[in-house]
């Protein structure tokens, strides 16, 4: 299930400091054809349909179609990113469409906790640093064999 | 029109790279769910003066297996103790685990889970009434850590709103490393040993896969975890549609190659996955058995699982097939035994699992249970959504095809292989199960003084998943620096620069040198395609390594035929891999790494003579288990000087007793 770009909305991330699907693509698939200020996916048949790419695309230029080696016409899937949801829309091959809103985060981007500022005392315990801070007791097994 | 005898993709190849010397102290090599634990964990542990860099292929924020997204945590432990924990991962793995690893695990996950929940992942919680809340609403119930009650999926599952996971979990691991210490898109390919002692680890090399740039790396210490081993079979999927792969399609191996050629003992290698999965989808099937309460039928309307006929068949493999609950490749074997027999295809009753759900609940609560069953696709199979969409499948009208897949090979999901690895330094670890330096434990340790893994690195002890890898990547980073503190010396390579680049660089100067040979840059006598040299490898392991094309079995001959002959010239003809650009250059290096991983697996199957995992492999000249002469741990290692593997049992000890 590749994913495609749409030649009239990809501008590149001509305005932005990176090419985001390029940045993001876990396996190297996205890449900007610098003359033309557009990008592609270079290899349709690595694509693993993890949606990354249409996630983090500013324009929403990209798209996914299904493998050509099933069904890949008749549907789509098509999600919008928010800070707090992601926004789902699903069109079947009969016309119907579902629409779904499910949560991605309860804090805000950049909040969460590194606890840098905490240092371990004990380096020869089996005890995690926060497990540590906590008080936490090492478990053994209850009984043994 | 010029020739097309050029390279072709947009990040061209040069013949003399610039190369980047870098000493570090600490590296990490990976940037999923373990390196994020390592990252995370590192420098609480580490003196402020530590050099610290984590090298990851792809970009950290949805890198790993966790890039997509995730419905569940699979293991978080709540309200049970490791103890049973322990006791479930050894029936599922058919009675062969590392008890001490998956104990640790069992014991120390909870913490890694409860910082997710901290960081902003939405955790489903139950209210009072039974209801499931999930979102911002499951964090108004309180947090997990103090005592919340999840919504479980049987026992050591908990349902999540997972899509960005990963991002949460990356965000935190960045910011506790820093960004000046992160490297992304940079291939680790090798590692290195010592001058001076050429046991230990040394340091890496590796490659940008944005400008013709290569590192070299030196470390004290080096943790590597970059996940299992996908697409080593021929994919159900043909042409467009072979990254349809269950697990990620970037998991090439490297974790193993990669460790093994620098010395490490592998174990447990000949164990594999092959869950069985929603058919050209591969969706996720958990929720939809033990959150919907579907069953399968096979072609002919039977519940088979519950049959006369399946008792009888797991009865074949007793005490494993008669275990209150059947292990999952003997699950697998009821499935494939039904197709062989001419009873398939296999079908999930979603229609009336939902039916009867709908018996009890109101309007409201029916469209929630709906968005629920999407949810499950979208938060980590997006692609098995667009296939329900394309092929008209509302699940309340129409069921769907469960299809056992290609192999697969983890440490971390529902297999076990992976290196063998020191446990915890404590008094009920047997002694075979902990080592160091001199008498010193370092918990997660290889069989290499400095070399770390985690996650699907670890073998031996499955069932960790998500939150358990990120726990192993905590505790290596604590090994780790245990590691240096005990023994800090000044790591020196026994490789000179240009042998590293020219090691590195091979494929580029193979096709640079030979490109303009022919008219067409795919077609050329004096070297192979990365891509061409991926179908080779997945149509003979198919063909003779037990993959679909033989429901999963082979034999002696054919592993013969396989291991001396096929991979045999594969190796060879991997000396003229060529790359034109710098995708290319990463494509070669995955076949490379892809290639060794195989060779152990089949090799691991050869020389344990007896099926210890039916539904997942038969060796069909030792059907069964042999729990006389096999009931015990299968180690490989291999000596890159000398181009030799050498194979041997490895006692099992049980720690935690039956019930």
């Amino acid at each position: 299930m590749p994913s495609y770009v749409i030649a009239e909305k990809c501008d590149g991330c001509k305005g932005g400091d990176k090419t985001a699907c390029m940045y993001i693509c876990p396996n190297d698939l996205m890449v900007l054809d610098p003359t033309a200020m557009k990008a592609y996916n270079q290899e349709p048949d690595q694509c693993w349909e993890c949606f990354s790419c249409v996630k983090i695309c500013p324009s929403q230029a990209i798209e996914v179609r299904g493998y050509s080696d099933f069904v890949p016409m008749g549907s789509s899937i098509m999600p919008m990113m928010g800070t707090e949801d992601i926004m789902w829309t699903c069109k079947f091959r009969n016309g119907v469409i579902k629409r779904f809103k499910f949560p991605i985060r309860t804090t805000s981007e950049g909040s969460a906790n590194a606890y840098n500022d905490l240092k371990g005392k004990d380096l020869s315990s089996a005890l995690l640093a926060t497990e540590e801070a906590d008080g936490a007791t090492l478990a053994r097994p209850l009984e043994l064999a | 029109m010029a020739l097309p005898n050029k390279p072709l993709g947009e990040l061209k190849a040069v013949r003399d790279p610039e190369v980047v010397e870098m000493e570090v102290d600490i590296l990490i090599v990976g940037g999923g769910m373990a390196a994020c634990g390592t990252a995370f964990e590192v420098k609480k542990w580490a003196s402020d003066d530590t050099k610290i860099l984590l090298c990851d292929k792809a970009a950290m924020e949805r890198s790993g297996a966790v890039a997509q997204g995730l419905s569940a945590i699979n293991t978080y432990i709540g309200e049970n103790t490791p103890d049973d924990y322990t006791r479930m991962v050894r029936n599922d793995l058919m009675g062969i685990i590392r008890e001490d690893l998956s104990f640790d695990v069992g014991r120390h996950v909870d913490d890694s889970v409860h910082l997710f929940e901290e960081w902003g992942l939405p955790m489903w919680k139950k209210s009072a009434e039974g209801k499931t809340m999930d979102g911002k609403k499951g964090l108004k119930m309180g947090l997990l850590k103090d005592g919340a009650k999840p919504v479980r999926t049987g026992k050591w599952q908990i349902m999540i709103n997972g899509e960005s996971y990963k991002r949460i979990v990356a965000e935190a691991a960045k910011k506790a490393l820093g960004e000046e210490n992160i490297l992304e898109r940079v291939f680790i390919v090798e590692l290195l040993n010592d001058k001076n002692d050429p046991s230990k680890i040394a340091g890496a090399v590796g490659f940008s896969t944005r400008e013709n740039k290569i590192y070299i790396i030196k470390c004290q210490t080096m943790m590597v975890a970059c996940g299992g081993a996908v697409n080593i079979y021929q994919p159900r999927s043909i042409g467009e549609g072979k990254g349809r792969a269950w697990y990620p399609v970037w998991n090439a191996g490297s974790t193993y190659t990669m460790c093994l050629r620098a010395g490490a003992e592998l174990s447990m290698m000949e164990n594999r996955f092959t869950p069985a999965r929603f058919k050209d989808g591969y969706g996720p099937v958990g929720a939809w058995f033990l959150l919907f309460k579907a069953h399968l039928e096979n072609g002919i309307g039977e519940n088979y699982a519950a049959s006369d006929r399946s008792k009888e068949e797991l009865a074949h493999f007793a005490p494993y097939g008669t275990a209150a609950i059947t292990p999952t490749c003997l699950r697998n074997h009821l499935m494939i035994f039904e197709m062989k027999a001419g009873r398939g295809p296999i079908i999930m009753k979603t229609t009336l699992a939902l039916a009867k759900l709908g018996e009890t609940m109101d309007k409201k609560e029916l469209k929630h249970l709906e968005s629920e069953a999407w949810e499950d696709f979208l938060d980590m199979t997006c692609g098995q959504a667009n296939l329900w969409c394309a092929t008209n499948t509302e699940p309340e009208k129409k069921d769907s095809e469960i299809m056992p897949t290609e192999p697969y090979l983890l440490g971390s999901h529902s297999g076990c292989c992976g290196l063998w690895c020191s446990g915890p330094d404590e008094d009920w670890v047997p002694e075979s199960y902990k080592w160091g330096v001199g008498d010193k434990v370092y918990n997660r340790m290889t069989t290499v003084p400095g070399l770390f893994t985690a996650g699907d690195g670890v073998g031996c002890s499955g069932h960790k998943f998500s939150s358990g890898s990120h726990y192993e990547g905590r505790v290596a980073a604590k090994g780790m620096v245990q590691y240096i503190t005990d023994n800090p010396f000044k790591p020196e390579l026994a490789e000179t620069k240009e042998e590293l680049v020219e090691l590195v660089w091979k494929p580029v100067r193979t096709y640079l040198d030979n490109c303009e040979f022919t008219t067409a840059q795919n077609l050329n006598p004096n070297y192979c395609k990365p891509d061409g040299m991926a179908l080779r490898l997945m149509k003979a392991t198919n063909e003779y390594g037990g993959g679909t094309a033989t429901y999963y079995q082979t034999s002696s001959k054919a592993l013969e035929i396989l291991i001396d002959d096929l991979l045999f010239m594969m190796h060879e003809d991997c000396e003229k891999l060529a790359a034109g650009d710098l995708h290319e250059l990463m494509r070669c290096w995955e076949i490379f790494h892809r290639l060794y991983t195989v060779e152990a697996h089949v090799r691991h199957i050869q020389f344990r003579k007896e099926t210890r995992y039916p539904g997942f492999y038969y060796q069909a000249d030792f059907p069964g288990q042999d729990d006389e002469e096999w009931f015990c741990f299968v180690n490989s290692s291999y000596d890159r000087k000398a181009n030799e593997w050498t194979m041997k049992k490895e006692p099992y000890h049980r720690i935690i007793p039956m019930k």
